[in-house]
This record gives structure tokens, sequence and C-alpha cells, in this order.
């Protein structure tokens, strides 16, 4: 006998959407989650008395569709449709910022030029945005029922004129760097636009196929907002739509049974041995752990597998939370809200992927920082502050492995580096934590330290994600769904996969 | 100042060229070619730089050439015979080898030395990549469709290559989208294991382009090594008798026999405009050419931002060409050498020390070549793919003394510290010469004579921008639908009578003479002239 409807493993804000949809449905829903508190990379966590923040730290573009249906205003996440601010740092106080619409800090020429590529990079945005929201059908003969969604992708971009096909059909592939070359001058400018195809992934500016798609997910307009608010609210949503949220409860494998038909996924056997049985499994963890960790080879095709296992998932990005005695203050500039980028050309960037690429960890790494408690003054005592940054590129596997010099020759440098454009910076640091892509899969089961659970690239997107026969939310196992990164249309705080997944398993 | 008005001028003798230029004389067009160099072929030439040695000194190696269009065009008649080459021997970092056997057996035998897994391996390795080759050899003899047009020939052309991809079947087609999308070094990861095994094998990943191994996208350039065929035999590679001029030589004779005339040393200033219509060309000693139509083998930018001029073209398309990828990465080294060179380690086998040398390294070694480029300099530890011709041809050596080719990935077509300089170029040589003396001790001292090429010299010679061997990168943004620019892909430019016929359209580089004849086709369609344009043969059906 079934206990549940649907277990939900993981809380994170992909399992929370998921859980929230089910139990709206009317679903007996069960959410399981290892951490103490629900929210997997997005859950504010203390790293210091008093000092709060999350590894995920923005919300940018936050599916308005599921903030309605879920009414996550009523439970306390006040999205804005503006656009995070994004501010490269440059050298000598010189900064660049970019709201979405129009530049400052630059030439006449290029605060031209951007006016114009915002303007078609948010056509091209918005053909593609209603497909994140859709579950991308199997490429397979026979299923022409399943086509129209292919049609209408293709009558999209028909819709979108001629000229502006073509392009889009050119530039899809366009590496980052070849893009904004095309329209700017100002060397801090083309980081800054490059920044949005490479974040999170194993991918420099003149790495070609995989940029452009992700830049455009992330024009497409929706929500910002903080990831504490959205998780607290998520969490109340589902908790009123009657989830059961079990917290620091760890999934050891899934329970797989014979059915009638062949092997059946039937529940889960926690950590300490008990069996919860319900009709169906949904696992918000990455592909890799889901399948070879939890559901266990033993009960899948070799074939499949193997495709799961080559999925392409190093995390190469640091995470660094600083507890601080007071605002930070950088050379030249007022306002610290939004994020701030350190990578003043687009050959920094580069270079310092170069290294990473090799195991070794850049001279001058380049990053993205948020002062997260500007938005939520509950993060840090008064007056205090904590600072938060994406460190790029740090390798998963570094030549010798992780060890406490590694780590802390690779936190001088960057504390360098952020010296270099907040001088005063060394002596407000109250207390300091550097989480590696390895510590990053250690203390949140995530394959590879990925926040994006499985690379970003066109041969892990839309149907082929994460490998074909999983990409509809199902899987080859019954009773087993996926709805994390690891599916269509993939990571960052939007509650597209959840949702999706959610909707299949509805349907 | 006037003088006849011809059918067509082609602008640029080099092999694609010279292939329009023939099926455009065989259709009965008066057809005038113009090359800037005393002699025809671009890059496919042989020339004696040193007395007694023959060099291909640009491109080196065949496989690519359509066999249909070598027999249509009767080449063997006008002199092409291609000899394939057997065995290379690829040296590790620490100086292993890994030989390349022509036995199949012993092939086999060579790499359970370095990986019995990836000896496995192997089969299911070639099995994949010819596949994969299948699907492209079959658009090369095609026009691209326009995917935005509603004409019924593109319609078709669109569902051949819809047909083609859904006939694979759903996992096939995932495994191309891998393929076609992904780095060299990734997928490569899928069937080995071994170190120099995996180098040897991504090579071809990375020949002509400005990518690097670990690049998504490398991958697909792995498919010029197996695209192509000698004598019918897929995946295999020749050598031009005589040196790659003769495979241009073989072509303007059949040209001329088809009454095409063909003028060296006569390079283009400008392509005339008149009305919003090419008519003709200038060339740089002032004389003007008129014809009906101007076919370009020259690569994109130049065609659009050298030898036009901005006025003449519509808005828009001055600056699609300046955003052309077309990047030089890649430098050659000639060497005439007294004798044959020994390398450490190799068996004294005729099959396998008288073929080709990949000095690769590792995947590692490649890439970090590779961020030399980025950084604008050359790697003092170099990827480098040697032939030396002479041990299959004894016409481009003399008697006992042989010549080699030595292609270098990567070379940065300007130094981060300006231009060339002669000296700058002497010590990049020299760091190729002390990379193959590392794997044949005396080596050096068997060097006659050395002709040492960067980016800026074939950019010079040749006329390639920035000495781009494929005329342009081939990545997706520059492919089918996509090369040169979206919109002008069937070799019709922007300018009416202005067609282009260069590796800058497709299928792209690699001396197959497709960019050529399918620009004929599409000439003599709008013409309304008979085709002359054989269909291209298909192994699998």
């Amino acid at each position: 006998m079934s206990d549940y409807d649907s277990i939900i493993i993981g809380a994170g804000h992909n399992g929370l959407v998921c859980a929230a949809y089910l139990a709206r449905a009317g679903q007996k829903v069960l959410l399981l989650e290892s951490a103490e508190a629900p929210g997997g990379l997005a859950a504010n966590r203390e790293f210091h008395p008093g000092f709060k923040t999350s590894v995920a730290h923005v919300v940018n573009h936050f599916s308005d569709r599921i903030a309605s249906d879920l009414k996550l205003a009523r439970y306390g996440f006040e999205g804005s449709s503006n656009v995070t601010l994004v501010t490269g740092l440059g050298r000598e106080g010189r900064h660049v910022t970019v709201d979405g619409h129009s530049v400052t800090g630059v030439e006449q020429g290029d605060a031209e030029a951007y006016r114009r590529f915002a303007a078609q990079m948010r056509r091209f945005a918005d053909a593609l945005k209603p497909f994140w929201l859709k579950t991308i059908p199997r490429a397979a003969p026979g299923k022409w029922s399943d086509m129209s969604t292919f049609a209408r992708i293709g009558l999209k971009l028909r819709l979108l004129g001629k000229d502006d096909m073509r392009e889009f059909m050119r530039v899809a592939a366009l590496p980052a760097r070849d893009l904004v070359d095309e329209n700017f001058d100002s060397e801090l400018l083309k980081a800054v636009l490059c920044w949005d195809g490479l974040i999170g992934s194993k991918m420099a500016p003149r790495s070609p196929n995989n940029a452009v798609l992700p830049m455009l997910y992330r024009t497409a307009q929706g929500q910002s907002g903080t990831p504490g608010s959205l998780i607290e609210a998520l969490q109340a949503s589902a908790r009123a739509a009657g989830v059961e949220i079990r917290t620091g409860t760890t999934v050891d494998r899934i329970l797989v049974n014979p059915g009638q038909d062949g092997l059946v996924a039937e529940g889960v056997i926690l950590a300490g041995g008990e069996h919860i049985h319900a009709s169906r499994v949904v696992s918000s963890a990455d592909p890799k752990t889901t399948f070879i960790g939890l559901a266990g080879i033993d009960n899948l095709e070799i074939q499949f597998t193997n495709r799961i296992r080559r999925l392409r998932c190093d995390g190469f990005v640091a995470k660094l939370h600083l507890a601080l005695n007071g605002l930070p203050e950088f050379t030249g500039l007022d306002r610290l809200n939004g994020r701030l980028l350190i990578a003043p050309t687009m050959n920094d960037i580069e270079f310092a992927f170069d290294h990473a690429k090799y195991g070794e960890y850049p001279p001058e790494p380049v990053m993205e920082i948020v002062i997260p408690s500007l938005q939520d003054a509950s993060l840090a005592p008064q007056e205090k502050h904590v600072l938060s940054a994406h460190v790029m590129y740090v390798p998963y596997r570094p030549k010798g492995g992780w060890n406490k010099q590694a780590k802390a020759a690779l936190y001088e440098r960057i504390i360098e580096r952020l010296s270099g454009y907040a001088p005063g910076i060394r002596d407000q640091i109250i207390h300091a934590e550097l989480l590696t892509p390895a510590e990053l899969e250690r203390d949140y089961r995530v394959s590879g330290g990925h926040w994006h659970h499985a690379e970003f690239a066109l041969d892990q997107m839309l149907m082929m994600r994460p490998t074909y026969e999983a990409a509809q939310y199902s899987t080859p196992l019954p009773g087993l769904y996926l709805c994390g990164a690891g599916c269509h249309p993939g990571g960052d705080l939007t509650g597209a996969p959840g949702h999706n997944a959610a909707r299949e398993i509805l349907r | 100042m006037t003088g006849k008005t011809h059918d067509a001028i082609i602008v640029g003798g080099g092999h694609n060229g010279l292939t329009t230029a023939a099926y455009l004389a065989k259709a009965g067009l008066d057809v005038v070619v113009v090359e800037k160099n005393p002699h025809v072929g671009g890059a496919a030439v042989s020339l004696e730089l040193h007395e007694g040695w023959v060099y291909s000194n640009c491109s080196y190696v065949c496989s690519m050439m359509r066999q249909s269009i070598h027999r249509d065009l009767d080449l063997t008649r006008h002199g092409l015979i291609l000899v394939p080459y057997l065995g290379t021997v690829n040296f590790g970092d620490d100086g292993q080898t890994l030989i390349d056997y022509p036995s199949e057996e012993a092939a086999h035998l060579e790499l359970k030395r370095h990986s019995p897994h990836d000896a496995d391996s192997m089969h299911r390795f070639q099995a994949d990549l010819a596949r994969y080759a299948q699907f492209i050899r079959k658009t090369l003899l095609r026009t691209p469709p326009d995917p935005t047009s509603m004409r019924p020939r593109d319609i078709r052309e669109l569902l051949f290559l819809g047909k083609q991809m859904w006939s694979l079947g759903e996992r096939e087609m995932y495994e191309y989208v891998r393929f076609f999308t992904i780095s060299a070094a990734d997928f490569l990861e899928d069937y080995f294991e071994n170190d120099l095994i995996k180098a040897a094998m991504a090579s071809p990943g990375i020949i002509g382009t400005a990518l690097g191994v670990y690049s998504p996208g490398s991958a697909y350039i792995l498919l010029h090594h197996v695209m192509g065929d000698v004598d019918g035999n897929i995946g295999a590679w020749g050598l031009a008798r005589g040196g790659m001029g003769a495979i241009s030589e073989a072509l303007a004779s059949a040209a001329r026999e088809h009454g095409a005339e063909i003028r060296t040393t006569s390079g283009v200033q400008q392509i005339l405009v008149k009305d919003g219509e090419a008519c003709g060309v200038v060339l740089e000693n002032g004389d003007e050419l008129n014809a009906g139509i101007v076919v370009s083998n020259l690569d994109a930018k130049r065609t659009f931002t050298r030898v036009m001029d901005r006025n003449d073209l519509p808005p828009g398309i001055y600056e699609k060409a300046k955003n052309f990828k077309i990047r030089g990465s890649s430098g050659k080294v000639n060497i005439a050498l007294d004798g044959m060179p020994q390398f450490t380690g190799v068996p004294d086998n005729r099959y396998v020390n008288r073929g080709g040398q990949g000095f690769t390294g590792s995947l590692k070694t490649m890439e970090r070549a590779y961020d030399a480029w980025k950084h604008g300099r050359w790697s003092p530890d170099p990827f480098v793919e040697s032939v030396i011709p002479s041990a299959w041809d004894p016409t481009v050596a003399p008697p006992g003394k042989h010549w080699m080719s030595n292609f270098v990935q990567y070379c940065p077509p300007t130094l981060a510290e300006g231009p060339w300089t002669p000296e700058e170029r002497d010590a990049f040589g020299q760091a190729v010469v002390d990379k193959i003396e590392r794997y044949s001790p005396g080596f050096k001292d068997l060097i006659v004579h050395m002709e040492v090429r960067t980016p800026h010299d074939l950019e010079q010679e040749v006329g390639l921008t920035e000495g781009n061997i494929f005329q342009g990168e081939l990545t997706i943004d520059q492919l089918l639908f996509n090369r040169p620019f979206p919109g002008y892909a069937q070799y019709r430019m922007p300018v009416k009578n202005l067609y282009m016929c260069g590796s800058s359209t497709h299928p792209g580089g690699g001396v197959s003479s497709a960019c050529g004849a399918n620009a004929a086709r599409e000439i003599l369609m709008d013409l309304k002239k008979p085709n002359t344009v054989p269909e291209d043969d298909f192994y699998d059906e």
C-alpha cells in the first residue's frame, strides 16, 4: 500500500515548486530534505554567528506564472519585474552599469549599440520564453502528435521576420566573445555582457555553441528578488497546499520492486532504514545522483546508465562568503546594489579559464559579487554586512587535489583581486568561508558541485536534457520522475523544471 | 578600354575558381579566369623553391576532392594521379610512439600495447565517425536551403535534410547533436583512456581552426579526416603526384579544354558594379574586363571589404563581411632534406617510417599550443603534422633526397608585439625544427632548404584573409545556410550578377572542388543553361 501519492526527494526550489503543484492538485505529497532546512543551494545558512547567506545569491528570472499560480506574493515573495543591475567594475573606478535596456559608463556609440543589441536579444528571448515552461517532446519517429511543439518553435522563429530569424540561427551558436565583439568597443562592457552566457559553466568567452541560449534564457523576463524570501514563500505555499516536509531526512536509496511489467519505483529507503511507499518518486536531485546514486545501476539499462555517466557536470565555480564589519567600499562606486563583476576584459575571463582547464586555479580569478545584506537586513547584525561571490574558474578536481594549503592560496588570490577594487576590504573581514566545487558537492549533494546539475550545453538542453530518454520528466524506470535543474529548461532560480515535471505527472 | 564582353569572369584561380570555370565553359559560356599569381591553384600549388625540390607549400594532402568531379572532368587524363599514403606515426610527450599500421591486425596490436581498452574501442570509434561523416557527405554537392524561404526548392532541400536527420532515429539524433556540438576532447573521452591515443585521434579536430581540442565544436572538425576518400576508399588520404599543384593544373587544363581562358599575373583591383549589377573587373594593371556575371573565388571578407567599393554594396553587407570569422591559426614549414630522417623508436618498416608523422604530444600539449595562440604567440611545443611526400612520389625531390611538409597548429596572424618580422618568422620555424629534432636526432643536419610560412605569408601570397586555410571558420554560425552569411548561402551574392565560389561558401575548405561545382550549378540555373555539374556518389545506399 502506498503511504503517499508522491515522494519528492530534495527540497530545493524545484522540489518545492513541484510539491506545491502536486499538492494543489489534490495529491498527498511528502517532501524529503537531507539538510536541516529546505532551499538547497538557495537556502540561507548561517556561516558565522549572526551572518547568513545562500549559495545562489540572486533571483533574476523566476517564472511569473509560477509565482502567480503558487500565490508567492501572498506568502512574502515580493518579486519585481525589474532586471537586477549588473555593474562591471573598471580599473581606476571607471565602471559600466547595465540594466537590460540601457548602459551607463560607456561612449555614445556603445550606448546606442547596446539599445539595439538589447532590443534584439529581448525579441529572441521573448520568442523562446514560452518554451521554457513547455515539455519538449521526444524526437522519435512515429510520434507525430507531439511534433506540434517543434512546429510552434519553428513558427515563433519565423514570426520574428526573415532577417531576425536568419540572425537568430547564426548567433545562436556564436561564442559569447564573437557576439559582443560584433557589437561593442568597450572591453569592460563586452566582459559584462559575456558573463550571463558563461556563469556556472565550463566555458569561456571564446567557447562556441553553448553561450547564447543560456544568455537568452536569462534574458527572459521574470521576477527578481532575494533567494531567502523566495524559499520562504515557496515553503509556505507548499505547506498551505498540504505538502508534508521532512527535513534532516536523507534518502539512501529509491525502493525499486518488480511489478507486472518490470521494475517499478515504489518509494524510498531512508538512511535510517525506514521504508516509505508512494505511487511515485520524484527526484529534484541531479541526474547522476538520482540514477547512479539513488536508483542504482542494477535497476537501469546499461546504455542509459552510460549516457547518464557521461553527462558533463564538473563545477567550475567556487563560492566565497565574507562576514564584514561594515559596508565595503568599492573605488568609484556609490551604490552597491545589484551584481558587481570583477572581469575587466574578456581576456581576463578567458585566461582565468585556461588555468582551470588544466586543474590549476587562476592567479587572477574573475567573480560576481552581491551584498545580500543590503536587500535583506536579517542576514547580518546591524551595521554589519555579508559579501557573497561566485568565483570563476575553480576546478572541481585540481591537480594534487584539494587541501588546506591549496584552499588558503586560492583564498589569498581572491582577496587580493577583491582588494584591487575594494582596497579596505581585508580589514573589514570578520570571517570568511570559501566553498570549492568539491565542497559544494559534499554539502549540497550536487554532482560535481555544478549549480545547473548538468552543463548547460546544446547536447544537454531541450529534449536532450539530461538525455533523451529522461527529458520529459518521466524516466526509463516507471514510477520515477525528475524535477530538478538537470531537466529542461535547466538551472537558475526559475521554478520551471519543477513546474513542468508536476504538469507531466498530473497528465 | 572596352573590348568584348565575356559571359563570366572568375576572380581568383584557386581550385574552386577553376572548377567553376570548367563547368561554366563546359556549358558553352565564354569564361575568363583572372589570377594574381604567375601560377594557378591558390593554396593548392606545387612550387620549386629550391632547385630540384617541388613543394606543395600550402595544402599538402588530398582526400576531400569529390570523386564525381574527378571523373566527370576527366582529371586523370589531365594529369592528376592520386597516390594513397599509408602509415602515420604519432609521437607522445615522452617519446612514446603510436603507429597506424596499414594492416588492421598490426594496428590493433599497436593500440593494445598502449591500452587494451582503447584497442577495443577503436572499431566503435571509427564506425561512429564514419556514420557521422555520411550525413555531411550527402550535403557536400548540394546547395543549402534557406530555412526562411517558402520556395519549393528550398522546402524540398530542407525536407531532404530533415529526412536524413529523422531517419536516424531518436538515439542517433541525440548522438549527432552531441557530436556536432561538443569538444573533441569530450567526444574522445567516450572512447579512449590513453593520452597519446586521444591526442592522435584529436589532431584532425584542430587543423586550420582557431579552436582548441577542449573547445566545443571541435569534434565536428574531426570529420574532415574521414569525410573524404581516395579512389572510393573512404577516409583514406592521398598525395597528388607532382604536388598539390597537379590538382589545380588538371582542373585548369580541363577548363581550357572546354574553352575557358586563364590569365595569370592579373590581380583584380576592383569588381565593377553598374546600376546595382556586377559587370566586370579592373585589373591591377588598369585593364578593364567586362562580363555578364562576376564570380569571386576570394574569401568573403576579401571580396566585400577589399575588392569591392563599399558604396556598391547594399546596406549591412560590409558589416556582415567585417564580422565574418576568418582567423589565421596555422603555419607551415617546408623542408628540403638531404636524406630520409630516422625517428627514434620507429621500426624500420617501409610502411611506417615513410608516411606521416604526428608530433601530437597529448591533449594538454595541444591545448597549451592553442592558449599560446590566444596570447598572440606560438607555442614552444607546437602541434606539428608532417608528411614526407617524396617517400611515395619520386617527382618532388631529387633521387635519394626528400621533402617534408610540416603543418603547424597554432600560429597567430599577428603577434602580441605587432606584425610578423623575418626574425620572428625564423624563430617560429626554429621552434618547429627543434620539436622534430627531439624525435629525430640529427634531423637538423639533413636540412638543405627551409621555407617558413606564417598566416601573414599565406595572406600575402595566396590572398587568404589572415591566412585562414578554410576561407572562414568551420563553426555552426558559418556552416550550411549560414555560410558565408545567412540569406546568401546559395552562391548568389547581395549584388546582382555577383556570385561566390570559394571555400567561404558551403561546404567549406579542404580542396574538395565542391564549392566551385555548386556555384557553377546555381549560375547555370540562373542563366537558364543546362546543368553540367554531376551529382555526388553515395556509397551507403
